[in-house]
Parts: structure tokens; sequence; C-alpha cells
């Protein structure tokens, strides 16, 4: 404003710097696709053996015998499906209410302390995770929540199935718990985020026709954030599909299928992460790429099949408007 | 901007710098994850000595054998040995370097360590889950006069893939035709059921929080966590109880001459203080070098180790090799040959 005379050569000079900007931003969002392009290349071309060798049945059989080099999958991708499963539908309500609490119910002097918390539980890493949950969790779960499961469901027809067996405090159970804790902090720290965004003259407004907390949180701020939490739920299923430390160390790592979750099973990523350093030979190592692979897809359909819905919702709004 | 600008010249400058070798006298290694700790040891004594640094890679056996094969490295090393043929087929030698003892653990109430008596059959019944309870009459048999509860038994494994695991499973299957025939041996196997607990600190935890389990772990683990371990009953019918001594007798009392290319487990050895789930770990090296000057070094790195790393060894709790296995090694060194056709290694200086 000061100096008028300056501006066009400053603007021919800023020019270059957005042609070199502009290059150089294209150049990385290229080298994104050239990475994901180049995993998705090796995964297949390192399973491409196992899925020759075993064909649709490494899909469809839980045998995993390194002895014998007979490898299925299914067992590891029951088990990731399951313990992201039970973490979802514990993580999901519990950070929901959270996030609400802190946007909307929250005292102004607990807040900051509250989100800063949430925020520290986000950072500490899985290892970390995995060992309390090996010497903390899983002896509460076996002295404590176990053993009430199955007072409480254990002859219950059909249902008890899913409680049967001795409470080892290992399990598919304990390790969908320890996901529900890590995923927590990642979908209420987006949540809040996203609640947050809600223009307060709405919530005003509705306030000042008399709604209720009840009526505003669900007929003005869930819809206005819906889009959002979708996204909070998929980055925090993200995180529980490839969690590998963690569960690893509570999961019992077993290759056989249970229904009940009270048994030890496995995951993908446990898979990996127990078996890869030691795995000889070549069948053996294409088995545990192709696991890797599998999933990659699981990923893959999860994060499509969201989008879909994502198009789904928005054209609901648009026909309702 | 001007940060891209000045760091990435910089980063490629690094990334350049870390390629370009920097010293002629330095060795490399990959492999084994279980004798990482002790030759890491070894190589900063040997390097203070003499000024040779050795670099070691824990990635594995898996990857150890594939960096061998590919020869990235000058060697690698094994938990698992490879068997005569393979040897054959890669043109690779081995030789066993170290050490260790598998040694079951269990919780039981009222059990001090060293009280429960156990054979290769009964633990391979345990594992198979024909033996599901503490109470049954094979258990009782071997142990008279110990209470043993109504309990069932809870087995814990290594659920990932360890030297720990093949020197275990070999032992059982060599003990037990069904379970041979059932699990067999390698680095990981297959249980018929049991909780697995990722390495001996996953499998401790668990078991010993679990009432009623077994578990096995490597010697200086359970050494160290002061575990409830149990005896062994060996091919000569004693129980022995798992120290170094009753693991350097197993090798020692070892037909090393009848084992090709060291092809040989150390478990189940007669003699009467060996114990029975013994093993070592193997340095895999080419036949043929392309570069003797770097397989001399490595030789005279091992030859030094052998020599004077025993004491190094024993202060990790692992078992040096016995005088008798050294000097059979030493003399297989001479079928690994330079370019020449001649020996790379002439016997050790001093």
């Amino acid at each position: 404003m000061v100096a008028i005379t300056e501006r066009p050569a400053r603007r021919a000079e800023g020019a270059a710097g957005d042609l070199v900007f502009h290059g150089l931003t294209v150049l990385f969002a290229v080298l994104v696709l050239l990475v994901l392009g180049g995993i998705i290349a090796s995964l297949i071309s390192g399973g491409f053996l196992a899925f020759a060798h075993f064909g649709v049945d490494f899909f469809l059989t839980s045998v995993w015998n390194p002895v014998t080099e007979k490898f299925g999958a299914l067992a590891p991708i029951y088990g990731t499906l399951v313990t992201s499963g039970i973490a979802m539908l514990i993580g999901v309500p519990v950070s929901f209410g959270v996030a609400l609490f802190i946007t909307e119910l929250c005292p102004k002097w607990l807040k900051r302390p509250l989100g800063t918390a949430i925020e520290l539980l986000a950072a500490i890493p899985s290892i970390i995770y995995g060992i309390w949950g090996l010497f903390v969790l899983a002896p509460f779960v076996q002295q404590y929540v176990e053993p009430a499961l199955i007072g409480s469901f254990g002859s219950v027809p059909v249902v008890g199935l899913l409680f049967a067996g001795p409470p080892l405090g290992i399990g598919i159970l304990t390790a969908g718990f320890i996901l529900a804790i890590m995923v927590l902090p990642v979908i209420a720290a987006v949540m809040r985020d996203v609640f947050e965004t809600v223009p307060p003259m709405l919530k005003e407004s509705a306030y000042g026709l008399g709604a209720t907390t009840t009526e505003v949180v669900w007929q003005v701020v869930l819809p206005y954030a819906r889009t959002g939490v979708v996204g909070a739920i998929l980055l925090g299923l993200g995180r529980a599909l490839g969690e590998t430390m963690a569960v690893t160390f509570v999961i019992g790592n077993s290759h056989h299928i249970n229904l009940s979750v009270l048994q030890p099973g496995t995951t993908i990523s446990a898979a990996l992460a127990n078996e890869f350093t030691e795995a000889v030979g070549d069948l053996y190592q294409s088995s545990l790429i192709a696991l890797g692979f599998i999933l990659f897809i699981i990923t893959f359909i999860v994060l499509a099949a969201a989008k879909l819905m994502l198009l789904r919702l928005q054209e609901g709004v648009g026909a309702s408007a | 901007m001007l940060l891209s600008r000045t760091l990435l010249p910089a980063a490629f400058a690094a990334v350049l710098c870390a390629v370009i070798p920097a010293r002629a006298a330095e060795i490399s290694g990959a492999g084994a994850t279980f004798p990482y700790p002790i030759y890491a040891k070894w190589a900063e004594a040997y390097k203070e000595k003499t000024g040779t640094s050795m670099n070691y890679q824990s990635i594995g056996s898996g990857g150890g054998i594939k960096q061998i094969e590919a020869k990235t490295v000058d060697f690698g090393a094994s938990d698992m040995p490879l068997t005569p043929d393979k040897l054959a087929a890669n043109s690779l030698q081995q030789f066993p370097m170290v050490m260790g003892g598998v040694v079951p653990v269990v919780n039981l109430a009222g059990v001090k360590p060293g009280e429960l008596k156990l054979d290769g059959t009964v633990l391979a019944g345990m594992y198979l889950g024909t033996i599901a309870n503490w109470n049954d009459k094979a258990i009782a048999a071997l142990n008279p006069g110990v209470n043993l509860p109504d309990k069932a038994i809870a087995t814990v494994h290594r659920s990932d893939g360890s030297g720990t695991n093949f020197i275990f499973t070999h032992y059982l299957s060599g003990i037990d035709a069904d379970f041979m025939a059932k699990v067999g041996e390698n680095t990981s196997v297959e249980f018929p059921a049991g909780l697995g607990g990722k390495g001996n600190e996953g499998v401790a935890a668990i078991a010993s929080r679990t009432d009623g389990a077994i578990g096995y772990v490597e010697y200086a683990y359970a050494l160290q966590n002061k575990m409830t371990y149990v005896l062994l009953k060996n091919h000569d019918g004693n129980f022995v109880s798992p120290n170094a001594d009753a693991f350097q007798a197993a090798a020692a009392n070892a037909d090393w001459s009848k084992a090709p290319g060291f092809y040989l487990l150390l478990t189940d050895q007669p003699g009467k203080d060996s114990w029975p789930i013994t093993g070592a770990t193997f340095i895999l090296m080419h036949h043929q070098q392309d570069k003797p000057d770097a397989a001399r070094e490595v030789l005279s790195f091992f030859d030094w180790a052998y020599r004077n790393g025993g004491q190094l060894a024993e202060g990790l709790d692992y078992v040096p090799m016995p005088a008798s296995v050294i000097a059979a090694v030493e003399a297989s060194w001479k079928t690994i040959t330079g370019p020449d056709g001649k020996p790379v290694w002439t016997g050790h200086a001093s």
C-alpha cells in the first residue's frame, strides 16, 4: 500500500515463485501416487506366488502351517475384521460422547485440559499401548471383565457361544478393547474439531426456538457435521485395521478361527509382525506379502464404501432441500 | 520454499555420503536376532583390540539367509542350520558360533523352581493337547510326592518365528512321532492349541499370569527373571537342571564328526549331564570368496571370538562352544577359498 511503485516488480517475482511452487506441489502429489502404485505393484508381485499356488483357497482356509507350507488367510482376515468391529462398537459411541461433552456441555475451565489430554492420548506410541495391554489391561480383563461376561451371557443360547471358554485375558476381546482405547482419541479429537465448525448462530437459533440440548445435538449439530463425523470414524477404523504392535501383544496369536471372543486369534498385521523376520522359504514369505495385499484391499474397500455412503447422504440432503 | 531449496541438496549429499563405503577394515553380517547381543558385544571388544569394525544387522534368520545368498554381506547368521543339500545348492558353508538352551517354565501354585520333573513325551503330549490336566497320570508318574492340582494345562508358545521355536519343536519332534506328524519342526509352527506370546517377554508375561500355564523361554531369560523352570529327563535317563554346564555337556557329547556341514541340533544328546533342549546358532559363508581379504577378516574375527569371547558370552548367559568343536570348525575353514583356490584363512596369528 505504501510503496505503490514497487508493486509490478514484486508481482513478477511472485509469479516466478508461484510457478516454482506450483511445480513443486505437482511433483509432491505425483510422488504420492508413484509411491502408492509402487507399493501395490510390489505387494502383488511379492504375493503372486502364494495366490498362484493356493488360488481361491488362500482366502477360504484357515490352515497356517509353515512346516508343511500350507497357508490360508481366513483366520487373520477374520481376526482383523472382528477386532476392528469391537473397537468401533466401543470407540465410536464413547468418542462421540467425549466430543459432544467438550464442545457443547463442558464448563469453560475444563475444556482446554480435557482437549489436551485427548490429544496426548493420541500421541502415545502403539508399543506403549501393547505393553500396558499385556501387563495391566489383560490381567484386569481376565479377573473382572471376562468372568462377568461369562456369568451373564455364558449360558444364554447362541449369544453364549461368543463368550465360551475359560477367561484367559489374552484374546480377540482384549485386542478389541485396546484398539477401542487407541482409536478413541483419534476419533474424539476430529469429531470435536468438526463440531466446533457448526456456526453458533444455527445453534443459538435452535435454542431460541426452545429446543433442548438433545434436540440441538441431534437435529442441528449432527446433520451439519455429518461428513466430518463419518470422516472421523473412518480415520479411527483405518488405525484399528492396521494397528500392529499393541494387538500382537494381547491377541494370543493363534491361526484358528474361534467364534468365542474370549479365545486367542490373530490379525493380518499381527501375523506379519510375528512371522516376517524368520520366514524362511519363498512360499512362506510370499504368503505373508499376500496377507499385506489383502489388508490393503480391505482398507481400500472400507474407504470406498464410506465415500459412497457420503455421496448418498449428500444426495439425500439435496433432495430434501 | 526456501527451506526445501536448501534442505534438498543437503539431504542428497547426506544420502551420497552414506552410500560411499567408509573404510576397508569393516566386515558386515546379517541374520538371526537371538545372538545379536553377544555379536554386538564381541564386535565392540574386537574393534577396541584390532581396529576392525563388525557391523551386524539382526534382521532375522530368513533375512540373513537371503542376504548371504545375494552376497550383500560377508556372512549370514541363522538360528536354524541349513541342510547339507541346501548348503550345497548355494555353495555355502556353515558353522556353529555360540549356544543357548531352551527351558520349559511353569506356573503352578506351590511348585518351586526345579521341583517338577518332565520328559519329552509328556511335554509333547501337553503341547499336542493329549495331556490336558496337571493331575494326569503321566505327569504324576514322573513326580512322586509332588502335589499336582486338578487344573487345566494352558500351553504358551512363541508366536514370532524364532530359533527358540526351532530348537524346542526339533526336540519334541525327535522324541515323539505324533508331534512330528502333527506339528513338525520350524522357526514357526502351527500348534493345535494354546496362547502365543511375542518374544520371550510375551511368553513369560502370559505364563507368569496364567495359573496352570507351561511355556518355554531362552535360558538367559528364565535365569534373569527367576522363573519356575522344570527338570528334564535327558537321553541317558537322568533328570537334569538347566545351566551352562549342562548345555556344554550336550555340545561336548554330540558327535560332530557324523554331521556334515555341522548340521546338528544339540537336542537329546547322550551324556549323563546333557541338557536335552540345547541348540547352537550358526554362521553362513560362501565357499568361493570373491574378496578373500574380507573373508579373512571375518574368519579372524570368529577365531578371536572362539578363543577370547567366552567370558563375554557367559556374561550374557550364552554358552561358548567347547574346544573340541572349535578345533573341528577351524579345520573346516580350509574349504573357504579365494579366487586363486587357496584357503583364505591359514590359522590364527598368535
